[in-house]
């Protein structure tokens, strides 16, 4: 389907998926892979559902048309049982960071360990500081989740997401919000957990320069469909008009800086009826 | 006009029987998730710590001074007939039968369910649920279903509480304040309290509303909005109707224990 990505070496591949929500099509009839051990970053507007999408993929919601399959399996039709266990190889980092709030740095890393393995505390001990080591938060094993900064949030879900050693982790917005410090640390973050454990990543974001920095593919999606592909290199070189209001940040174009609504001088002009 | 009132109704009630559709759905999907509670104690013993441990306070108060008002009223009314050897009977009877169950299942929903709504509504709001499941641990079974457990086992635990203390103040009013005999307060609420009749009835009844009180409070807060407005009204909802349930049950129940009396 399209020049650098081949669909046998595709981890995760979406085919022809439509979602709706309520009227409104969040996806329409789109058709993605993504590479195993690359970094494929899925960029677009905000509302168009890049979230979402990264919830399809994780089996929590359902699409209206088409398939996702993860690893040769079809993810919604995946017995509960097998979702589960398909989700334990899989690490998802949250805009949030999504911590439990009742527990510490440490037992938030700890807590998949917990769950899901038989492991002596004293091996999920080495285990969880390893993690931390990882990103660099080994000395604030003991903060709760209010005493972190959003970067520091993210960096410990981070690694709670790698606490099992996934195969692949899906990144939902995660430069949003930081100081180009943390910005900094998150990218050669992503990169370097990449490299070295050879990870799929999915990272949704419209952060233009981190995601071009470290991304090995991208897609561009507005309104549904996919406008734009490629390796970072095409999608700046890109001729479509979508894909450039999105990379220099253009306040109107194809994507329109009004919310549809009706014409303006009789809108003004017509009488005080609220809608 | 008539048609857009219809269609209003029409929509009000197939909302709310979506609602208890889905509030029915969530109890299965609870009480087939206590299974899992039950070979991990120390999460049903930190929710029993939450919803119960920290209750104590109030209804220990609360319960004192609805046996000492008890002891009171009770008096002034049976001293009229030269009945206050009975105090007790009265005392007993009312904290057993009625008061110690309903009264502590209001403060209960007050305290602690709209506590675990605000709790659960948060921790959907802040993704930590959704978290939850995308590490593969079930929300239902790792959160859900300790807190509906450990309020269900409260409930009774902390209406015998209530009662126990009010029958202390009623006693310490009267016969501490307005003289009624000791012996008597004690020998008569011995020989005329059933335990079948009135004290297992009574422990049915507080199961019955922590059941229910647990129930509405863990689904407002799973299905809140989550939005800090949502998790308001779904707190506010919480209270109001674990109230109206806790009583309107009260009245069947007694209905159905006390009938035959």
């Amino acid at each position: 389907m399209d020049k650098s990505v081949s669909p046998q070496n595709s981890l995760v591949s979406v085919k022809h998926l439509t979602f709706t929500r309520g009227d409104t099509k969040i996806f329409d009839d789109i058709s993605m892979e993504f590479e195993r051990g690359k970094i494929t970053a899925i960029m677009g507007p905000s509302g168009t559902g890049k979230t979402t999408l990264l919830k399809l993929i994780g089996g929590q919601l359902f699409p209206n048309q088409g398939i996702i399959n993860i690893d040769n399996k079809n993810v919604h039709q995946l017995r509960r049982a097998d979702l589960y266990s398909l989700r334990k190889r899989m690490g998802m980092l949250f805009q949030s960071g999504a911590l439990l709030t009742d527990m510490n740095v440490y037992d938030n890393v700890a807590f998949p360990l917990r769950e899901h393995t038989h492991l002596p505390e004293s091996m999920i001990r080495t285990l969880v500081l390893m993690k931390l080591q990882a990103v660099g938060l080994r000395g604030a094993r003991n903060l709760m989740p209010n005493e972190l900064s959003g970067g520091m949030a993210r960096r410990v879900a981070l690694a709670r997401a790698i606490a099992l050693d996934p195969m692949m982790i899906m990144y939902d917005e995660p430069f949003t919000g930081q100081d180009p410090i943390s910005k900094g640390a998150l990218v050669h973050l992503i990169k370097s957990l990449n490299n070295t454990l050879g990870l799929t990543s999915i990272m949704v974001s419209h952060d233009v320069q981190e995601t071009t920095a470290i991304a090995d593919y991208i897609y561009v999606i507005s309104g549904g469909k996919i406008v734009g592909q490629g390796t970072p290199q095409e999608i700046k070189q890109s001729t479509s008009e979508w894909v450039q209001q999105f990379m220099t940040g253009t306040a109107d174009g194809p994507v329109h800086f009004h919310y549809p609504a009706k014409d303006y001088v009789d809108d003004l002009l017509s009488s005080g009826k609220r809608y | 006009m008539m048609i857009k009132f219809l269609q209003l109704l029409g929509k009000s009630t197939r909302a709310s029987f979506t609602k208890l559709g889905r509030a029915s759905f969530f109890l299965i999907q609870i009480v087939s998730g206590i299974a899992s509670v039950l070979p991990r104690p120390r999460l049903l013993l930190k929710q029993m710590y939450s919803v119960g441990v920290l209750s104590f306070l109030i209804i220990t108060i609360s319960g004192l001074f609805v046996g000492m008002v008890l002891g009171l009223q009770g008096y002034y009314t049976l001293s009229d007939f030269g009945a206050e050897e009975t105090l007790g009977v009265m005392v007993a009877a009312s904290l057993v039968r009625e008061l110690g169950p309903v009264v502590s299942a209001l403060l209960f929903a007050g305290r602690a369910g709209s506590a675990l709504t605000a709790e659960i509504g948060l921790m959907k709001a802040t993704e930590q649920l959704s978290g939850m499941e995308m590490m593969a641990v079930d929300p239902i079974k790792r959160i859900i279903s300790p807190r509906f457990l450990a309020g269900l086992l409260s409930m009774p635990l902390l209406a015998a509480l209530f009662s126990a203390v009010g029958i202390i103040g009623g006693q310490l009013v009267g016969s501490g304040l307005l003289g009624v005999d000791e012996g008597a307060y004690w020998s008569q609420m011995q020989a005329n309290i059933d335990f079948q009749d009135d004290i297992i009835n009574g422990v049915l009844k507080s199961l019955v509303f922590g059941f229910v009180t647990s129930w509405i409070a863990l689904f407002e807060g799973y299905d809140s909005i989550p939005t800090s407005e949502g998790v308001s009204r779904a707190t506010t909802r919480t209270v109001v109707n674990s109230a109206f349930s806790i009583l309107g049950l009260d009245f069947i129940l007694t209905a159905l224990m006390f009938g035959d009396d």
